[in-house]
């Protein structure tokens, strides 16, 4: 099984759900994101999402645009991203890469999964790549032992969430709400019924991402999800935070709040 | 001719899941798999159904005011050393072929029951026809507009919000056309139950690219037709400019099968392809995935999109309509980069000699033409016939011409 799978299969026996934090590689600077991440381990976090800057990030709200924006400002590369799932995997938490395709085809899929096994990620995030477009993947997956995550949504008919659940490995992405990334005040109401619908067709933990930003929502998603990730809200701490300290202080505070939330589930 | 204008052709088409060879597909979330889904089947549903096609044939005669003109241009042709015939797509309502594309996908917006369609626009064209088509349909209208095009097509901005149009200014990114496009795409999964993304050019997810290009096809339709009455025999050569490539991939249709009749396409090459500072996504870019489809795309060695420029906005884009990129790998179209200069040449020149102001874009198929028309003649070893697409009038572009030419006066 993965580590993703074992983690996901630890926190369920121990009545909780897991806490995924996302943060981009490189943001505000390579080392930066390495710090802001060991941090985000230190104070709760279970598992890493590492965020390859990109471009034209259809699926992301402003929050973490900006923060992509600032990482390829500071002129991050594909391959600092492998340098930073190395330094974090050192932790002992289990990290993942999120990535659009593009920056993925361009490194050459099979290249791109070699360096990631090898730099100690355990699978790959993919937003705009569907299972339909991801034969390569699937098989440069396949042989260098990655866990693929393919998102799946309200609006996805019963036959795709089928399809789409079964090219999965280590753990499914719910998109909880229709829209891209970003805090906020309400948390979706489709976001259990498609968990229900995710498992009814599979034994594959479920995350549902999209949305929260307090322990209180990490509590009621940890009430009917595997994992619960949370992007936009850690990015902000440090966005906001006048200096790196400040911002490393902030993200400790709110990890460490998410991490109570996904220990006390609300069912 | 327009009373049928989606009758079924025999050219070449994509895949069921709109592969253009190794190009195009669908690179998108999941959240607008199923909106797609919707949208491919209510066209493949109205392109069947014989009432749909007389509706859109209707509109787009008594409407958009086509068939568009196929106008043998003497003086012009007198200088460039070819017989030279103009698809007058210029004449149009809205000014641009682009009201053909509008049109169909209106029409199929409501259709499906939807009340709202968003658009991107560069130079505002694009946003102009969807605002026009809108306000015809009953439709609310949002166009993502990047803050530089905003500020730089004030008079276009002011178009749309006349039309009832909501324009809103993009300032992610390098707040242009691709940027729109971003927001546009985010717009539509927030919003995909009520809302159409009325994409400009035969550009994005599928069907985008194959249902765009047959909505404009009646283009070559005309121009095929109209050439055949005027001189008896099919052009030699049919050209067009292509940045997103809508009104090539419309003109070339009718022609790829007849293999005697050579297609070219001409980009913006900027300030000249190995300056870097270009639009030419064909001829200097490289295979990628870009706003939904595989095809050429202007990307550094990490797969980041690069920016664009050319003088012309409706042409500044990265990227290039997936059949393009396959028109090209095959051979069976040609593709080559036009300078700002070369194509502001030509826009002069088509000026002086025929009193038509052309759209900066379609200046672009007029300099590749005078470059064309001499190595053709020397070919063919007489004069050829070259069918040139004028997509669009160049009103909006008085400004921008205005500037190039130090023809304004100085503000008081």
């Amino acid at each position: 099984m993965s580590r993703i799978g074992v983690a996901f299969d630890k926190a369920r026996a121990d009545g909780r759900a897991l806490l995924v934090g996302c943060m981009p590689a490189g943001f505000p600077t390579v080392e930066g994101s390495i710090a802001a991440m060991t941090a985000m381990v230190e104070a709760g976090v279970d598992v890493i999402e590492v965020e390859i800057p990109y471009s034209d990030p259809v699926m992301d709200g402003p929050v973490i645009q900006k923060a992509s924006d600032i990482a390829l400002a500071g002129g991050v590369r594909t391959a600092d991203t492998m340098r930073v799932v190395e330094a974090v995997a050192a932790t002992g938490a289990p990290v993942v890469v999120m990535t659009y395709w593009n920056p993925v085809e361009r490194y050459g899929v099979d290249v791109f999964a070699r360096d990631l096994a090898s730099a100690g990620g355990a699978g790959l995030i993919t937003p705009d790549l569907i299972p339909d477009e991801a034969a390569e993947w699937l098989a440069a997956s396949d042989a260098h032992g990655l866990d693929r995550t393919f998102l799946v949504s309200p609006s996805s008919t019963d036959a795709r969430l089928a399809m789409t659940v079964r090219h999965c490995r280590g753990f499914v992405y719910a998109t909880a709400v229709m829209g891209v990334t970003g805090a906020r005040t309400n948390t979706s109401d489709a976001a259990p019924a498609l968990v229900s619908r995710v498992r009814a067709v599979a034994d594959l933990p479920v995350g549902v991402g999209l949305g929260v930003s307090t322990g209180a929502q990490a509590g009621t998603v940890a009430g009917y999800a595997d994992g619960v990730i949370v992007g936009s809200a850690l990015v902000r701490c440090v966005l906001d935070a006048p200096s790196e300290a400040e911002g490393l202080a902030a993200l400790r505070t709110l990890s460490a709040e998410l991490a109570e939330g996904v220990r006390n589930p609300f069912r | 001719m327009s009373a049928d204008a989606l009758a079924p052709l025999a050219g070449p088409q994509p895949d069921s899941a709109g592969h253009f060879g190794r190009f195009g597909g669908r690179f998108v979330p999941e959240a607008l798999v199923a909106a797609l889904d919707e949208l491919d089947g209510a066209w493949r549903t109205a392109m069947a159904d014989e009432s749909f096609r007389a509706e859109f044939g209707a509109l787009l005669r008594d409407y958009a005011g086509t068939p568009s003109l196929l106008y043998e241009a003497r003086r012009f042709s007198a200088k460039v050393g070819a017989r030279v015939l103009l698809k007058r797509e210029d004449l149009n309502h809205t000014g641009a072929h682009k009201v053909r594309n509008v049109l169909g996908q209106a029409l199929l917006t409501k259709r499906m029951g939807k009340t709202r369609v968003i658009a991107e626009t560069g130079a505002g064209q694009h946003g102009v026809a969807t605002a026009t088509a809108a306000a015809l349909f009953d439709l609310e209208c949002v166009v993502y507009m990047g803050q530089v095009d905003t500020e730089r097509q004030a008079l276009n901005v002011a178009r749309m919000r006349m039309l009832g149009a909501t324009v809103v200014p993009v300032i992610n990114g390098s707040r242009t056309l691709k940027d729109a496009m971003n927001e546009a795409m985010r717009d539509w999964v927030a919003n995909v139950d009520e809302t159409h993304y009325l994409i400009g050019t035969a550009a994005g997810p599928h069907p985008f690219p194959a249902m765009v290009r047959d909505f404009v096809r009646g283009i070559g339709d005309e121009a095929r037709q109209q050439c055949l009455d005027l001189t008896g025999v099919l052009p030699d050569a049919v050209t067009a400019c292509v940045g997103g490539g809508s009104n090539a991939l419309g003109i070339f249709h009718a022609f790829v099968g007849d293999e005697a009749v050579r297609l070219y396409g001409f980009e913006a090459g900027g300030d000249g392809v190995a300056t870097g500072r270009h639009a030419a996504s064909i001829t200097g870019g490289s295979a990628g995935v870009l706003h939904g489809t595989r095809t050429y795309v202007l990307q550094d060695a990490d797969g980041q999109t690069l920016e664009s420029h050319s003088i012309s906005a409706g042409l500044d884009y990265p990227g290039v309509g997936p059949e393009h990129a396959w028109l090209h790998d095959s051979g069976r179209a040609t593709y080559l980069p036009v300078t700002d200069d070369e194509a502001m040449a030509a826009f002069e020149l088509l000026c002086r000699t025929e009193g038509i102001i052309p759209a900066i874009e379609s200046a672009h198929a007029l300099a590749g033409t005078v470059a064309l028309a001499p190595k053709l003649a020397a070919e063919l070893g007489r004069e050829p016939t070259i069918v040139v697409n004028l997509s669009g009038r160049g009103d909006k572009d008085v400004h921008t011409a205005g500037d190039y030419f130090g023809i304004l006066d100085k503000e008081r």
